[in-house]
């Protein structure tokens, strides 16, 4: 499927040009601009998804043209059913963000909103990049404005995180650049990343192109044990940075995977897949107990979205296992249609749940939730929507987070008992950290004067917050649209893992 | 019998105009008052753009060799006088208004520094052992002067002791081994020598013994680890302008100089020179990078970063192939403008008695100019090399050819070396847009300045997003 019109380019060059324009419009002028911007670049990215078509799993709406003829690098776009959601995901986040970032920020608010526009449109380019290079421009450059946002208006540790949060990134992804440039050379002087999945490659080269893939991947998920980077940022980012790195740049890592190593690597990844599946459960028991004892709100949510990731690695990579079991790669789609979804479900709830601490930490600046209790009686309509909310990231029926993490423990129950097992504790821990702070701070007395002066949502605040429930409510109760349009891209994934290349 | 045939001018009247000009502007300036100094500019600058005009219009499509031996203008050295040209502008623009704010505003600036332009111009072009070592004296006693130019200051005078001494080593180094390969081959001719080494009929042990010579005397000039020690002190202690120079326009000459010794006329020795580049490139992309971590003084930090950038150019170099040296071509040429840039914006942001050195002094540029902050930033993700600013692409391209003849460890050495690089480089611009503003003076600077810096931050910036014909041409110069 394609339009007339260079739809991708748009998408990814128009909010770009419009963070551009705001840094020098100046402040006054800068919340509409960047509303307007981000506004219009959800809408132009909707026919992404009316003119999909999701019977075939070839790339659809591409753009080429040649950017660097010495290196045969060109300016590939193309998307699937795999990055396509995730690009209306990112278009559709940066509309709240930039809402929801009206009236917390207040100093140097034009670099501030045009940070989120550029990053906005290189993540999107790292979704529709289909030459490695080009993803990997974007997949760098996207770390200067987060950087940035963190570091000018993160908390008070905000240098110590942005530096830690820069430098874990930059470790990770250095050497799958390495690995880049080696299957350059093995295809005979080419960046696509389609003739990389073409390419034949033994299993000895396959595992050393895993491991350098999984220290960029797993670093930006994150995966235990290299998630350390993630409390720091999530806890001294504003609230729109944390949003944003929540709902959609851990998604990168993920989508990573299934762009990169799976179909690159499929030998390698089934060979190391134990350890990815090790790694995955560890993040869902570990951390989900880490989570269990944080004090400090968004400490305790960034935990929570580790976990949650966990089980996107987990589905992605039980494949193997299922088909093991059961001979059938369609039982094994559900694991990787499962992550997938819960890729989606993942940042509007995430998202939802950072602003809800936004609303609060505008009001009380604090994240400690000693220093709550009782706030739903101030706020009785802020509570309903948080408790909503705080159900769907432990997995109500429902709710989008049920649909997700239903399907990759279903999938992991095909592919081997203890792994369904161990995932499945999730339901128990997710539905401890989340209600039990809610519980601490939502409901009983009133416990301080702080709590008493609180002033329920506006309507601002009511719209984002409204949106984001309708968003989770309708995922939940009707998953089929997003299943559909990625079941041909996953069919197509993993009959190409299941050929290997061996 | 006296054999001689008349040279033929015409390939070096780059080099014979500005010889002219030279004196012209020597003379002048002895008969124009304080007041009227700006005339000894405007005309250095006139004498670099004519060049530039000069060797433009030569026919750079064919490799010329002309003086008996002595010269030779080829597709490299018609690129690399051009690149040359520009950051040569960039300097003396930028020195300029260092000048005037420290009161150093002298024509002895301009004489030098046309001679050690002179001096690189020959390096570039030389294809005879004398011509190369005449080009570097030329410059290298240009810069001795230059370094010392601010007598009044004993840091600058010990800097130019140090430089003069340790620069002579290297030159005595240099020239030792040159006379090694004169004896085993019996020609101070490139294209002799080289054809000698591969006929293999003279002693590979002398060629080796004076290959070593060679190479610790290209990496004095270079500073490449562990013949580094000169850098950091130079650097720190020679005023900004100066240091401005050193840091930018010489790097183009070495390349030309490694190129012209190693890749021209010793590829027969290549097995033994790959191996010593390895060493040399690895200490140090290591050691600079390290070491640039604990500096305060953002002119010695650049000395470190320098020496790393020179540890990833050979790595280009010691590839060994038309790939290799075309990716050490473009890093030097990117290096050499990303570093005018930075030195530029030392120089901008200084005043009167007050140099912006410190680390210190960059605190909350956000708040007092976004702009010159926003340039800093990209210049220093350049060096860093993040996407998508133009340093990227000339470590990509390096790697790259590292990765092609199979060293794929080097690679990852480098590369991992360079994360540890980003932090000093990240640590600047947290300095830039994470911390408060001490002082709320507002930057001074010329009209040309400001608007040459900020050309300086695009072009790195547009030569990331664009860089496809800057990279077609360094690999037309290798064709």
């Amino acid at each position: 499927m394609s339009l007339e019109w260079p739809i991708l380019s748009v998408v990814i060059w128009l909010p770009v040009l419009g963070g551009l324009l705001l840094l020098i419009s100046g402040e006054r002028a800068a919340r509409p601009i960047a509303l307007l911007t981000s506004i219009a670049t959800f809408v132009l990215s909707i026919p992404l998804f009316t003119s999909f078509d999701s019977k075939t799993a070839s790339m659809q709406f591409v753009e080429k043209m040649p950017w660097i003829s010495q290196f045969n690098i060109n300016y590939h776009l193309g998307i699937d059913g795999i990055s396509m959601p995730l690009i209306i995901l990112t278009s559709f986040t940066t509309v709240l963000v930039v809402l929801a970032s009206w009236e917390s920020i207040k100093t140097r608010v034009a670099q501030y909103m045009a940070a989120f526009l550029i990053m906005e449109g290189l993540m999107i380019g790292v979704f529709s990049a289909l030459d490695a290079v080009l993803f990997y421009v974007f997949w760098e450059a996207m770390l200067i404005p987060m950087f940035l946002i963190i570091g000018i208006w993160g908390g008070p540790r905000r240098v110590y995180a942005t530096i830690k949060f820069f430098l874990y990134t930059f470790l990770g992804s250095v050497f799958m650049l390495v690995a880049l440039i080696y299957m350059y050379f093995k295809s005979g002087g080419s960046f696509s990343i389609l003739d990389f999945h073409a390419l034949s490659l033994t299993l000895e080269q396959q595992i050393y192109i895993f491991i350098a893939f999984l220290m960029a991947f797993a670093v930006k998920v994150p995966m235990w044990p290299v998630h350390t980077w993630l409390p720091d940022a999530h806890v001294e980012a504003p609230t729109g940075g944390s949003v944003i790195l929540a709902a959609i740049m851990l998604k990168i890592g993920g989508y990573g995977f299934l762009r990169f190593s799976l179909p690159i690597t499929p030998d390698a990844s089934n060979e190391l897949s134990w350890l990815i599946i090790f790694m995955s459960l560890v993040a869902v028991v570990y951390i989900g107990f880490v989570a269990l004892v944080q004090s400090d709100m968004k400490k305790l949510i960034a935990y929570s979205s580790i976990a949650h990731m966990g089980f996107v690695t987990l589905g992605f990579f039980i494949v193997f296992d299922i088909f093991d079991k059961t001979g059938s790669w369609e039982n094994a789609a559900l694991g990787v249609e499962g992550g997938i979804v819960q890729m989606v479900s993942h940042g509007f709830i995430s998202g939802a749940m950072f602003l809800c601490v936004g609303v609060l930490y505008d009001r009380m600046h604090s994240r400690n939730i000693h220093d709550y209790g009782g706030v739903a009686n101030k706020m009785p309509i802020f509570a309903a929507l948080m408790v909503f909310f705080a159900m769907s990231n432990a997995g109500l029926p429902g709710t989008s987070g049920f649909v997700g993490e239903f399907m990759v423990i279903i999938g992991s129950f095909q592919a081997n008992f203890w792994y369904a097992f161990f995932a499945a504790t999730t339901l128990i821990l997710g539905a401890a950290y989340t209600l039990w702070m809610v519980k601490r701070m939502l409901y009983g007395e009133v416990t301080n004067e702080n709590v008493e002066a609180l002033q329920d949502l506006n309507g601002r605040e009511f719209v984002i917050l409204g949106i984001l429930a309708v968003a989770v409510l309708i995922l939940g109760l009707w998953p089929a649209p997003l299943v559909e349009v990625m079941h041909a891209s996953v069919a197509n994934l993993l009959q190409h893992v299941s050929a290997g290349k061996l | 019998m006296i054999d001689f045939t008349m040279p033929d001018f015409t390939q070096a009247y780059a080099e014979i105009f500005v010889l002219v000009m030279i004196c012209v502007i020597l003379i002048l300036d002895q008969f124009l008052s304080d007041a009227k100094r700006n005339i000894t500019y405007y005309l250095t600058q006139l004498t670099v753009v004519a060049a530039a005009v000069i060797t433009f219009n030569q026919d750079h499509s064919v490799s010329v060799i002309s003086f008996s031996g002595m010269f030779i203008n080829d597709g490299m050295s018609a690129l690399l006088k051009m690149s040359l040209y520009v950051v040569m502008i960039g300097i003396f623009l930028y020195s300029r208004d260092y000048l005037v704010k420290q009161g150093l505003l002298k024509g002895e600036y301009y004489v030098l520094g046309l001679f050690g332009m002179l001096g690189m111009m020959i390096m570039i072009s030389s294809h005879n052992f004398l011509t190369i070592y005449l080009g570097l004296e030329l410059l290298s006693l240009s810069l001795y002067a230059l370094v010392a130019f601010n007598r009044n200051s004993p840091t600058a005078s010990e800097a130019a002791m140090k430089y003069f001494v340790l620069g002579a080593i290297a030159s005595g180094m240099l020239l030792y081994g040159m006379s090694m390969l004169y004896g085993a081959n019996g020609s101070l001719d490139f294209t002799i020598i080289s054809n000698s080494i591969n006929e293999g009929s003279a002693s590979k042990q002398i060629q080796a013994f004076g290959l070593v010579f060679i190479i610790v005397g290209l990496a004095f000039k270079l500073g490449a680890v562990p013949f580094h020690m000169w850098l950091p002190d130079i650097y720190h202690g020679a005023p900004t302008s100066v240091t401005l120079y050193i840091a930018s326009a010489p790097k183009i000459a070495a390349f030309a100089m490694v190129i012209r010794l190693l890749a021209e006329t010793m590829p027969g020795l290549q097995t033994d020179w790959q191996t010593m580049l390895i060493m040399l490139s690895v200490l140090s992309i290591g050691i600079g990078n390290v070491i640039a971590i604990a500096q305060s003084n953002l002119k010695r930090m650049l000395a470190y970063s320098t020496i790393s950038h020179v540890g990833f150019l050979l790595l280009g170099i010691l590839a060994g192939n038309e790939a290799g040296y075309s990716a050490a071509m473009f890093y030097t040429i990117t290096y050499a403008l990303t570093s005018l840039g930075a030195f530029g914006m030392i120089i901008l942001m200084s005043r009167n008695g007050f140099e912006a050195d410190r680390l210190d002094d960059y605190k909350g540029l956000n708040q007092r100019n976004p702009w010159y902050a926003f340039v800093m930033l990209i210049l220093m993700f350049s060096m860093a090399g993040v996407p998508p600013t133009v340093g990227f692409f000339a470590k990509l391209w390096v790697l790259e050819a590292v990765i092609n003849i199979d060293m794929t460890w080097l690679a990852l050495v480098a590369v991992f070396f360079s994360v540890i690089g980003a932090f000093y480089y990240i640590r600047i611009i947290k300095l830039m847009y994470f911390d408060k503003s001490e002082t709320d003076i507002a930057i001074e600077g010329s009209a040309d300045m400001r608007l040459a810096i900020s050309l300086n931050g695009i072009l790195i910036l547009a030569l990331g997003i664009l860089p496809n014909s800057l990279m077609a041409l360094c690999v037309a110069a290798f064709a």
